[in-house]
């Protein structure tokens, strides 16, 4: 593997994905929890723990999807075609998710808040499952014809093992999204969220070691590159070690860590998933001549090199005021005038 | 219908629902970092008041507009697939420094601004709406450019044939600065300037009909009614640069909107009239030579009809020429409108007028309109091509999608967007029957000023 421009533009939109997973993740487990507690008080204090950042963590898919535009248009334009149906429903849970967060508090009646909680809490999950199994789907492999269009239906994306990634993205999202309850929030609220996150914990697990399973037996290309470099296992293990480490930081009541924790699980899976695909962008299933790599699906050399400049350019200011940002608004969350 | 019309009404729709929150984002964003630099110079409360009152707006418009938004950028690749594989060279270059500086700037401050009052000092929350401010007008400036390169393309080469050929990046700044992108720019952003500045006078203006929140409404419509004269004065200014642009580089599109068909010396400017596209004529009132004036600064200079395209290269004349001059008519009311609000307001009678409040509470309405028919004007002038040509709209259609794929996206657009409008204008009724907080007059936390010794 050497870095050229084509690598370096597929770390890069990796990377954009990551921040989103990372970043969105929480909000939409923090959402697909909503509406275990039935206090209108408790939900307020769960919906303003993700209040001042929610829509900024979406734009890291806006820019994700900005940049898989402009770095590799044929990916783009073969997924986002291909995937239509699934893309839309997409799009109509995210659009759900957000207006709901704004609307909710708006009116006090009890009915429009139910209406809205269920937006909140619908729309997260479903988008969660869409870009889980989409994720899944890019995993096993997507029917992609001679001239590098999408060759499949809707029904044919909806196979056992995409959904289980799916599944699993709504599992670890719920977790991820737990965990950082129980950081912004303190009384009842933060011990319930406590023993929510230890079952979503467990449920993650099941589900990963399904999945784990389920990707050697079944997509064994997807473990090929790890098979080959014995040494990327430490990524595995890596990720292991950042599960096992969460139930750890919560006995000892580090609250931060063990999200820190589940921020480190959630790289190191997007790292084997991207690390097993490269060079490939798009696997061809049952032709994989046809696959969409991150050369043959790219733009051209230069419009690389300008994005890597402006990335270059804009990625630091955007980490250093992201980072003082979540400064700002640290602590446990205080419910007030201005909040939803 | 086909795919290509229900991909286009789609499009069409789905941008136009859009374009009512940014232009108010970008408008309002002005206005409150004039309200708030207002409040830190005369530590006036009531600009403390006014400041937190259009946020709670503006809060409003930024989440629809952000929801609304990312639509956009998806329906790229899921309905013109052919299209982003044929332009992503040069396309998504300006896309993905609209996220990287635009839209991480606008929604990272954003939570400053919001939620932010009482935790940073007054002037860390003056720097956030500056940047919430200059992030908006970021977002305009990159889609601008890419929507400019698509009338304008300049900066690139054609590399491959047949299905295969794409347009490829040569100079990064020709793209930027190609032929129609500063202009087309300046008049987007006027635009937005008027959206926001006639919303605040429309508010206001019905406050001090009902006789409620007067100290409140009075400041605020004096901000307003300032930034509404300037910028459609500004308005008209860009406009006009920006049509003799369009006279250069896109003549089928000026004789369109003119409903031009011969090529004529000592053109005529339609200022009122109707076109009837089966005889190719266009009747109506109209001003001798002053197209031909206005469009190359001389009043005899031939100005080119349509008579000069095949006819499957004409744009459709009869809209073109209404939205464009519905654009022109709305514009030129709301520059009489601000000014004479402006005037009465400096005489310090305008109270009294209660008929031209009235025309201020509706005057909200022009500059939504306008902003639609401008956008509309300028696409629907652009075809048949979707890259002026290089590109003609049919040829960019997603190669896989089915007409029952669009259809069902169409009719779940369609419901989820009247939903939302509901929502919003409810919402926005809501705020505006409760007014301005009245503890807003007494900052608390960490903006509140120093006790007195």
């Amino acid at each position: 593997m050497h870095f050229d421009l084509n690598t370096i533009w597929f770390v890069l939109v990796g990377v954009l994905f990551a921040g989103y997973a990372m970043l969105d993740g929480f909000d939409l487990g923090i959402g697909a929890l909503h509406l275990f507690t039935k206090k209108d008080e408790e939900r307020r204090v769960m919906l303003n723990s993700i209040g001042p950042v929610w829509d900024g963590n979406e734009v890291w898919l806006v820019t994700g999807g900005g940049a898989l535009f402009a770095a590799f248009p044929n990916v783009y334009a073969t997924v986002f075609s291909g995937f239509y149906l699934a893309l839309m429903l997409l799009l109509a849970s995210l659009i759900f998710r957000a207006v709901a967060i704004e609307f909710r508090s708006k009116r006090p009646e009890r009915w429009w808040r139910q209406m809205w909680d269920v937006s909140f809490c619908g729309g997260s999950v479903l988008s969660s499952l869409l870009i889980g199994t989409a994720l899944g789907n890019i995993a096993w492999g997507v029917p992609i014809d001679a001239r590098g269009e999408f060759a499949g239906t809707f029904f044919g994306l909806l196979t056992p093992y995409p959904l289980l990634v799916g599944i699993t993205t709504v599992a670890l999202f719920m977790m991820h999204g737990a965990i950082y309850g129980v950081m912004k929030t303190e009384g009842e609220l933060h011990d319930k969220l406590r023993r929510w996150a230890m079952r979503c914990i467990i449920f993650f697990v099941i589900c990963a070691v399904t999945l784990t399973m389920a990707t050697l037996l079944f997509v064994p290309h997807m473990a090929a590159r790890v098979r080959e470099n014995p040494w990327l296992f430490t990524v595995a293990l890596a990720n292991m070690l950042a599960i096992a480490n969460i139930p750890r930081e919560f006995h000892h009541g580090n609250d931060g860590r063990a999200f820190l924790s589940s921020c480190a699980a959630i790289i190191t899976l997007m790292a084997l998933f991207a690390l097993n695909i490269f060079p490939n962008m798009v696997y061809s299933l049952p032709n994989p001549e046809n696959s969409l790599t991150i050369y043959n699906a790219a733009s051209s050399t230069k419009t690389l090199g300008i994005m890597l400049v402006i990335a270059c350019i804009g990625i630091p200011i955007v980490l250093a005021y992201t980072v003082s940002i979540y400064w700002i608004f640290r602590g446990k969350v205080k419910i007030d005038r201005m909040s939803y | 219908m086909d795919v290509l019309t229900l991909s286009r009404i789609q499009f069409g729709a789905t941008i136009a629902f859009h374009y009512i929150y940014p232009p108010l984002s970008i408008g309002l964003g002005v206005l409150l970092v004039i309200m708030e630099a207002a409040w830190l110079k005369t530590k006036n409360p009531i600009y403390h008041q006014m400041a937190r009152f259009w946020t709670k707006v503006f809060a409003l418009t930024f989440a629809i507009g952000v929801a609304t938004g990312i639509v956009m950028e998806f329906e790229f690749g899921t309905n013109w697939a052919t299209y982003s594989r044929f332009v992503g060279d040069v396309f998504g270059s300006a896309l993905a420094a609209e996220g990287i500086f635009a839209f991480f700037l606008e929604s990272g401050f954003l939570a400053v601004l919001l939620f932010g009052w009482d935790k940073v000092g007054r002037k860390t929350h003056f720097f956030s709406t500056c940047m919430v401010c200059l992030g908006a007008h970021f977002s305009a400036v990159w889609i601008v450019v890419a929507n400019s390169w698509m009338q304008t393309p300049a900066g690139y080469h054609i590399v491959g044939e047949g299905m295969h050929a794409r347009a490829e990046i040569t100079n990064f700044w020709e793209l930027v600065f190609n032929p129609s992108s500063m202009e087309r720019l300046f008049h987007t952003v006027c635009g937005a300037w008027c959206a926001g500045a006639f919303l605040v006078v429309s508010v206001s203006a019905w406050y001090l009909l009902k006789g409620k929140h007067i100290e409140f409404a009075r400041k605020s419509l004096k901000f307003g009614l300032i930034v509404a004269l300037v910028a459609s004065v500004l308005q008209g200014a860009t406009g006009h640069i920006s049509a003799q642009g369009v006279a250069k580089n896109q003549p089928a599109k000026l004789a369109a909107f003119e409903g031009l068909y011969q090529t004529t010396s000592n053109a005529p400017l339609m200022v009122i009239g109707w076109v009837d596209e089966k005889n190719e004529k266009t009747v109506g009132l109209s001003i001798p030579y002053a197209l031909s004036f206005l469009a190359h600064d001389n009043f005899h200079t031939p100005v080119i009809g349509l008579d000069q395209f095949k006819p499957e290269d004409r744009p459709p004349v009869s809209a073109s020429f209404f939205f464009f001059h519905g654009m022109v008519g709305i514009g030129v009311a709301l520059i009489g409108i601000a000014a004479l609000g402006f005037l009465y307001f400096r005489k310090g009678t305008l109270h009294e007028r209660r008929w031209l409040l009235w025309i201020l509470v509706f005057s909200v309405l022009g500059p939504q309109l306008a902003n639609q028919f401008g956008w509309f004007a300028a696409e629907v002038g652009r075809q048949p091509w979707l890259v002026y040509g290089l590109m003609r709209t049919p040829e960019g259609l997603s190669a896989v999608v089915k007409k029952e794929a669009v259809l069902t996206s169409l009719i779940m657009f369609t419901f989820i967007y009247f939903l939302l409008f509901a929502v919003f204008i409810y919402l926005l009724n809501d705020k505006i029957q409760h007014g301005p907080h009245e503890d807003d007059l007494i900052p608390s936390g960490k903006l509140a000023l120093p006790e007195k010794k």
